[in-house]
C-alpha cells in the first residue's frame, strides 16, 4: 500500500503542465529519433542532455523528458524496421523479420499499430515491474558497504560488455579507457591534480557529457560521411502504402498471450544487468518462435512475430531503469547515458536516491505511466505523421545533428576548448566502433570511475590498508562470483548468440549503438 | 594488422598512463590507498586487454578509401575551425558554413546544401536563442 501511495505522490508532481508538456515533448521527438535511422535512443538522449541542463530544467522535468524520449525511441524504432526494413535502431531489428514481411502483403498500418500495441503492454508491464522491484532491490542495496559497491561496479563492467560484444578484452579495454579518462583532474580525497598536464582547463575533468555526445552522435556524422553514397548508404528504400491503421479484434487477440509471456521476459533480461533491450527484443522473438511457430509463418509476416520482439524490447527498456534507479548502474547503453542526467543535476543515483529525493523517482515512475499512454495515442492514431518524417535524407538530418550537439556542449560551458574535446571523441569513437570496440564501457567508466575509486579507497582505509576487505563478506564474494561469471560466461556463449543475430538482422549493420 | 596497431597504441598509452600514475606526488595527507593505487590497476588492464590484441587480432575492418578517409579528415578540419571561429563569427554565420558544408559533403547538391546551412543555423537560432533562451556564441554582428 505504501508503493500504492508513493506512486500516487508521483503522479501529483507528474501532472503539471510543465511536466506533461515535457513528457509530449519528449515523446515526439523520442519517436522520431527512433525511427530515423542513424538516431538511436542512446545518440537521441545524449543530444539532449545538454540542452535540458542549459535550459535550467530541475531534475524531475528534466528526467521527465528525457526518459520520454528513452521510451519514445524504443517505440519510434519499429517505424522504419517495418516500412523500409531497416531497424531505426537496433532494438527494433528483430522487427523487421516479420514487419517487413507484413508491410509488403500491405498490411503496414496494421503492423504499426499492432506493434504500437505491443510497445505498450510492454512498457506497461515493465513500469508496474519497476514500481515493486526497485523499492526491493533498494532494501538490499541499503546492506552495502563501499566494499560491496566497489565489487558492483565491478560487476557492472565486467557483465556490460557482455552479450552485445563480440571481444571480451575489447570491452575490458573500454571499460579501462573510460575509468582512466574519469582519473583526470583533482583528486577529490587529496586534491593532487592528476594526468592534467599543466593544462588549467582539464583540473576539474573531462566533462562526461562533452564524451558522450562526441561518441556518441559526433561519431555518427562520420559514419555517415564514410558511406555516402554506398549501397550502405540508407536513404534509399523502397515506398511502401501504409493501408489501414486499426487491426482486426482477431490478430490482436492471436498475439495477448505472447505479449504476456514476452512482457516478462523481456521485463527480466532488461533488469540483468548488460543485457538490455536488443537482447530482451532478441530472446523474445526466438522464444516465441520456438512456442508457437507450428506452421513456419514467423519471418513471413506473422503478428505474433511483430508483436514479440516488441513487446519484449519495451519490457526491457522498462526493466533497465530498475538497477539505474535503485542500485545507480546502469544496465544499458542508454540507461547509462540517464545516469550521466542524474549525476549533472548532482544527484547521486542508488538507494539514497528513494529515502532522499522521492519526488525524483515517484514523478519519474508516475511520468512513465503518463507518456506510455501519450505513446499509445501519438503512435497509432498519428503515426502518418511519423512516416512522413522518415522522408527525411541523412544529408539534411546529419548537418542539424552535428549542430545541435555543438549547441548543447556550447551552451553548459561556453569554452571552446570543450568542443575541441568533443570533436576528438567524435573522432575517437568513429576509430573505435570501425575496430568494434564497445562505447558503452566506456561513458560508464567515465561516469562512475571516481565513485568507483572513493568506494575502493573507502573500503580499504576503514579496513586499515587491509585489501583483503574486498573480499571479506558473503555479499562481496557474491558480486566478485557474479562479476566473473558473468565475465567468463559470453566468451562462450555470446559467440553463437551474437552469431544467431547477425544471421538474423540481414541489414542495417550501422545502427550498431548498443540500445 | 588493425588490430595489432591498435594494442601497439594502447600498449604505449596504458605504459604511459601508468608511469604518470607513479608520478603523482602524494599530498601531505594522504588516506591508506593514495592517489596512484586506481589509476595503475586502471593502466594494468589497459596494459592486459592490449596484449590480447597484439596476440590475437580480430580480422581488420574494412577501412575507407584514401578519398573517404580525406573525406572525414576534412570534415574533422572544418569542424575544429568551426569550433575556433565560433565566437569570432557569430553563431549564425558560422553554423551556416558548417552545416552547409557538411550537407554538401554528406550529398546535397549546392544549392540544397546552401539551404540547409541557412535553415539550420537560423532554425537552431530562432528555436534555442529567441524561444528557449539558450545562450549562443555572439559574433561582431550580435548574433
Amino acid at each position: 500500500m505504501e508503493l500504492l501511495s508513493s506512486l500516487g505522490d508521483g503522479f501529483l508532481v507528474a501532472l503539471t503542465f510543465q511536466n506533461i508538456g515535457l513528457a509530449l515533448l519528449g515523446c515526439l521527438l523520442g519517436t522520431i529519433m527512433g525511427a530515423l535511422p542513424g538516431l538511436g535512443p542512446s545518440n537521441g538522449v545524449a543530444i539532449l542532455i545538454p540542452l535540458a541542463f542549459t535550459l535550467g530544467l530541475d531534475a524531475t522535468p528534466a528526467l521527465i523528458l528525457l526518459t520520454s524520449v528513452y521510451y519514445g525511441a524504443m517505440y519510434g524504432g519499429r517505424i522504419s524496421s517495418i516500412l523500409l526494413n531497416i531497424p531505426g535502431d537496433e532494438p527494433a531489428m528483430m522487427t523487421c523479420l516479420d514487419g517487413y514481411p507484413m508491410a509488403r502483403k500491405g498490411q503496414a498500418g496494421e503492423a504499426l499499430a499492432l506493434s504500437g500495441i505491443a510497445s505498450f503492454v510492454g512498457a506497461f508491464f515493465a513500469t508496474w515491474g519497476l514500481v515493486f522491484l526497485a523499492p526491493q532491490l533498494v532494501k538490499v542495496a541499503l546492506l552495502f558497504g563501499p566494499a560491496e559497491y566497489f565489487a558492483l561496479f565491478v560487476l557492472a563492467f565486467a557483465t556490460l560488455g557482455g552479450i552485445s560484444s563480440t571481444n571480451q578484452a575489447k570491452a575490458a579495454f573500454a571499460a579501462a579507457l573510460g575509468l582512466g579518462l574519469a582519473m583526470i583532474g583533482v583528486d577529490t580525497q587529496t586534491g593532487v591534480p592528476r594526468f592534467t598536464f599543466g593544462e588549467v582547463h582539464l583540473y576539474d575533468g573531462i566533462d562526461f557529457l562533452v564524451a558522450i555526445v562526441g561518441l556518441f552522435a559526433l561519431s555518427e556524422v562520420f559514419i555517415f560521411l564514410e558511406h555516402r553514397g554506398t549501397d550502405k548508404d540508407s536513404s534509399t528504400g523502397p515506398k511502401v502504402q501504409i493501408g489501414r491503421i486499426i487491426p482486426p479484434w482477431s490478430m490482436v487477440r492471436s498475439c495477448i498471450p505472447t505479449m504476456a509471456r514476452t512482457s516478462v521476459l523481456g521485463f527480466i533480461a532488461g533488469v540483468l544487468p548488460g543485457a538490455g533491450a536488443s537482447l530482451g527484443s532478441f530472446i523474445s522473438y526466438s522464444m516465441e518462435k520456438r512456442l508457437v511457430d507450428r506452421e513456419n509463418t514467423f519471418g513471413t509476416g506473422d503478428p505474433r512475430g511483430v508483436a514479440a520482439p516488441e513487446t519484449g524490447n519495451n519490457a526491457a527498456a522498462g526493466g533497465a531503469l530498475v538497477p539505474m534507479l535503485a542500485l545507480g548502474v546502469p544496465g544499458s547503453g542508454t540507461t547509462a547515458v540517464l545516469l550521466a542526467v542524474l549525476l549533472a543535476l548532482n544527484i547521486t543515483p542508488g538507494p539514497l536516491l528513494f529515502t532522499n529525493n522521492p519526488d525524483v523517482v515517484w514523478g519519474l515512475i508516475a511520468a512513465l505511466f503518463i507518456g506510455n499512454v501519450m505513446l499509445l495515442v501519438l503512435n497509432i492514431p498519428m503515426i502518418g505523421l511519423f512516416t512522413r518524417v522518415l522522408m527525411v535524407p541523412p544529408r539534411i538530418l546529419m548537418p542539424i545533428v552535428a549542430m545541435i550537439s555543438f549547441v548543447g556542449i556550447y551552451g553548459i560551458s561556453g569554452s571552446t576548448f570543450d568542443l575541441v574535446v568533443m570533436i576528438l571523441f567524435g573522432i575517437g569513437g568513429w576509430v573505435l566502433r570501425k575496430l568494434d570496440v564497445p562505447l558503452v564501457p566506456i561513458i560508464l567508466g567515465t561516469l562512475l570511475g571516481n565513485e568507483m575509486e572513493v568506494n575502493l579507497r573507502r573500503a580499504v582505509t576503514i579496513a586499515d590498508g587491509d585489501y583483503s576487505v574486498l573480499f571479506g563478506s558473503p555479499l562481496t564474494i557474491g558480486l566478485w562470483s557474479i562479476a566473473i561469471i558473468g565475465f567468463i560466461m559470453p566468451m562462450v556463449a555470446g559467440k553463437m548468440l551474437k552469431r544467431r543475430m547477425q544471421l538474423a538482422k540481414k541489414t542495417g549493420e550501422d545502427t550498431d549503438l548498443v540500445d | 594488422m588493425s588490430d595489432r596497431i591498435f594494442g601497439g597504441i594502447g600498449l604505449v598509452l596504458a605504459i604511459f598512463f601508468g608511469i604518470q600514475a607513479t608520478m603523482i606526488e602524494v599530498a601531505f595527507m594522504s588516506d591508506a590507498v593514495g592517489p596512484s593505487v586506481f589509476p595503475i590497476i586502471v593502466a594494468t588492464i589497459m596494459g592486459l586487454a592490449s596484449i590480447y590484441f597484439l596476440v590475437k587480432p580480430d580480422p581488420a575492418p574494412d577501412w575507407p578509401q584514401a578519398g573517404r578517409l580525406a573525406e572525414i579528415g576534412f570534415a574533422v578540419l572544418v569542424l575544429f575551425a568551426y569550433a575556433q571561429l565560433l565566437p569570432v563569427l557569430g553563431f549564425v554565420v558560422a553554423t551556416m558554413f558548417a552545416a552547409g558544408y557538411l550537407a554538401w559533403r554528406l550529398g546535397s547538391k549546392p544549392v540544397e546544401a546552401v539551404l540547409v546551412g541557412i535553415g539550420t543555423s537560423v532554425g537552431i537560432y530562432v528555436v534555442f536563442r529567441l524561444i528557449l533562451g539558450l545562450s549562443l556564441a555572439r559574433g561582431p554582428l550580435g548574433f
